[in-house]
């Protein structure tokens, strides 16, 4: 990773989204560093997928501003990959997957087959890296999917509640990827929906709720002692559930 | 029915005994069918994923047009061609009236619209599919589409084939712009015309039975190229 | 490895086909536009290949109706125009489009119909009576309405024989916009009356039970001629070998062979030039 031309820190300023008329993320500020592991937590409908995206560029903010740093010809995109909860995959074997990402970014035909193949043993799919990957496993799937962000050693991954659809095994495999790539330096983002999971792999942690950021800290910090009510009825196990009227800000919390 | 078994076996006798007129008409139509259909790929395929991928005013009414000429007349064709390449015409210095290659030309004015629409329509759903993993890679529009044609091979293979049915079967065009010229532009289907206008329905027949023959061996070929490259690829 | 495979598959393919539009060095060649009826007589079978041994010369016959052919020949489209069609044929030469018309050879016209004749033409005794005796039956007669030698023919004598078919067209009076055979084929289905030229006649293989009912007349004459494009109004003609086409056909040797042309021990067409 060459720091000279960091793309990070990232900074997302005054950052407003709406869709189908409702506004999704209401002005959000936050800012990324480097070489840490950020979990985005929060209920569904937070507006977690959506920050990832707006992040990531595949969605443009309505106001606001995503900065990203480095210097200005550099494309912030070429840096970033990303793994989807589902993430698609291309009709052709494991290997042509990973081997398709490494083309797109212009790596030399001859120097692909030790980057696949390394990346291919490091997620374990070896046994499986010339089968179609549309048939493989869910878990062998996010695993490719990985592997095929892996490969581009991007400075920044972000993950999309990549476990959800998995078993605890399958899980573990991936959570145990996910330290791997960040022990190399890439900074991770992620969102997910499991607390064990965040308390396992955050250093630090962005709450969100109905679509604004309502606290980021480190990790330490925000599950023993969050700023936050909301937060801390999050952590507990409270459902923070609203009733769907014009606009009530604020939440009522339900007794477990 | 007398007539359809007399055709019958004197198409299977034309075949067996390799009969020469029969093997240079097979021959001619297979080549300039073929080629045409390569030719209108080269042209169907891109553009139909060009539709596909970008969106631009007018995008919708020019899928209706191409919609619409996958439905125009041979013939039409054939007037629109000759009176193109006739002597008194803009290229009639080419020459080209009454050859094969003005067969080819006017095949693929008639295999293109298909190729285009049917294209279109795989590489879109396609799309859908790779759209955002393709935009998180930042891949430029030229890989996008090669990713996406070469992903929807085995759809798009229809395409071509659909494109080889058109193309083997029409008369009216390769009438009008090849002439039906004996052992030069006589393919199947005006030597078919032509044996039904002398009143000889059993041959006219026994070749339009050869004609479907021959159109079923393509098909097959396609068809076991594609499964065995599909078993070996979907493992 | 599958990629390998496919693009070998598709190389192979291109090549294959790149090789099929190649064109051979071909010796030699005009265009001879000339009418359906001609072709399937079958009298270019037995004539071109002679022709082509002879001088090397091949001629590539494109077969249409008389005014489809007077038409490509206007365009220069052909080299040499032949068809059966005299005052047509005169007034191409006088626009300035052929070189100079020369009878050729000329057979003549015959009324088919079904073996049990209808409306009783058989005992008539000119054409046009026989005409009219159709026309009082309103039996079916099938035209081939589509411009040819053959058809301006038909349409003149129904004139002569005071109607005017095309306006009743659709009754009795069907027009079929084909060449001969195929009208042909529709009388036979339809039991019904044709005029013909009697090469074609002679050649047609779906006979079934209809005869040549009316034969004769001096008004069924059916001349042929033969001419050379003009080079002056499109350059481009191969007139050095237009004109000997011409020329071998209208030699001794050209007229034997078009009078030896038979089908069924018949002989088809009586050459002109030589007599």
């Amino acid at each position: 990773m060459n720091n000279y031309s960091s793309i990070l820190p990232l900074k997302l300023e005054n950052v407003d989204y709406s869709a189908g008329g409702k506004k999704l993320i209401k002005d959000m500020s936050c800012q990324f560093e480097a070489g840490r592991k950020y979990v985005v937590i929060g209920p569904n409908g937070a507006g977690k997928t959506l920050l990832l995206r707006l992040s990531h560029g595949l969605i443009k903010p309505d106001t606001g501003k995503v900065n990203w740093g480095g210097p200005k010809g550099k494309n912030p995109k070429s840096a970033q990959a990303m793994v989807s909860q589902r993430s698609v995959m291309l009709r052709r074997s494991a290997y042509d997957n990973i081997d398709y990402a490494l083309s797109v970014r212009g790596v030399k035909r001859s120097l692909r087959p030790d980057l696949i193949n390394t990346v291919i043993d490091r997620t374990g799919l070896r046994r499986v890296a010339h089968k179609y990957a549309p048939v493989l496993s869910l878990g062998e799937q996010q695993r490719l999917a990985i592997a095929r962000a892996w490969v581009l050693k991007p400075e920044v991954l972000f993950l999309d509640e990549p476990t959800a659809s998995l078993d605890p095994p399958a899980t573990h495999s991936i959570e145990e990827l996910i330290g791997e790539i960040s022990a190399e330096g890439t900074t991770v983002i992620m969102t997910c929906h499991d607390l064990g999971q965040a308390k396992r792999l955050a250093t630090d942690v962005l709450f969100m709720f109905r679509g604004r950021l309502k606290e980021m800290a480190p990790a330490e910090q925000f599950f023993s002692k969050p700023n936050n009510d909301l937060a801390q009825a999050f952590i507990e196990g409270h459902l923070i559930w609203w009733k769907r009227r014009p606009d009530p800000d604020d939440a009522q919390i339900l007794e477990n | 029915m007398d007539d359809l078994w007399q055709a019958f076996f004197k198409a299977i006798s034309l075949v067996v005994t390799l009969d020469e007129q029969l093997l240079e008409i097979v021959w001619l139509s297979l080549r300039l069918s073929l080629t045409a259909v390569g030719i209108a790929l080269v042209i169907g395929l891109p553009l139909g994923a060009v539709l596909a991928l970008t969106r631009f005013p007018g995008r919708r009414i020019l899928n209706v047009i191409i919609n619409v000429f996958m439905g125009l007349p041979p013939v039409v064709v054939g007037l629109f061609v000759y009176l193109l390449l006739s002597r008194s015409g803009p290229f009639g210095v080419l020459g080209l009236l009454f050859t094969p290659t003005a067969m080819i030309l006017a095949q693929v004015i008639l295999v293109v619209p298909i190729v285009t629409a049917i294209s279109r329509q795989v590489l879109e759903e396609l799309y859908s599919e790779y759209d955002e993993l393709l935009r998180s890679l930042d891949a430029s529009w030229f890989r996008r589409i090669t990713a996406l044609v070469w992903d929807a091979k085995f759809s798009l293979t229809t395409a071509g084939l659909a494109g080889f049915g058109r193309a083997i079967s029409e008369v009216g065009a390769v009438m009008i712009v090849g002439g039906n010229i004996d052992h030069l532009t006589r393919v199947m289907t005006t030597a078919i015309a032509l044996e039904a206008r002398k009143g000889d329905l059993t041959m006219a027949l026994s070749l339009g039975i050869v004609l479907m023959t021959v159109a079923l061996g393509v098909n097959l070929v396609a068809y076991t190229i594609t499964e065995s490259a599909k078993k070996r690829h979907t493992r | 490895m599958l990629k390998n495979n496919f693009h070998l598959f598709l190389s192979t393919l291109l090549l294959a086909f790149s090789l099929g539009t190649i064109k051979p060095a071909v010796a030699e060649s005009i265009i001879l536009a000339s009418t359906t009826s001609t072709q399937n007589s079958g009298l270019f079978d037995h004539i071109l290949p002679v022709f082509t041994k002879d001088t090397g010369i091949t001629v590539n016959v494109v077969a249409v109706g008389t005014g489809a052919a007077l038409k490509l020949a206007r365009n220069g489209d052909a080299d040499i125009l032949m068809v059966h069609h005299k005052t047509s044929e005169e007034t191409f030469v006088k626009d300035g489009f052929g070189v100079e018309r020369f009878d050729l050879m000329h057979n003549d016209f015959v009324l088919v119909g079904p073996d049990n004749d209808p409306a009783d033409i058989k005992n008539t005794k000119n054409i046009v009576n026989a005409l009219k005796q159709i026309e009082k039956k309103q039996s079916p007669f099938l035209s081939r309405g589509d411009d040819s030698g053959t058809n301006k023919r038909e349409l003149e004598l129904w004139y002569e024989a005071g109607f005017d078919p095309k306006s009743i067209s659709g009754g009795w009076y069907r027009e079929t916009g084909s060449g001969m055979g195929a009208t042909l084929n529709t009388a036979v289905a339809m039991q019904g009356y044709a005029l013909t030229d009697r090469a074609t006649w002679l050649s047609y293989k779906n006979k079934q039970n209809m005869k040549v009912l009316f034969e004769g007349d001096k008004r069924l004459f059916n001349q042929y001629g033969i001419i050379v494009v003009n080079p002056d109004k499109y350059p481009h003609i191969k007139i050095k070998a237009a004109n000997r086409f011409v020329s071998w056909l209208l030699s001794p040797k050209g007229q034997s062979l078009i009078a030896s042309y038979k089908v069924s021990g018949e002989q088809l067409f009586t050459p002109d030039a030589v007599k």
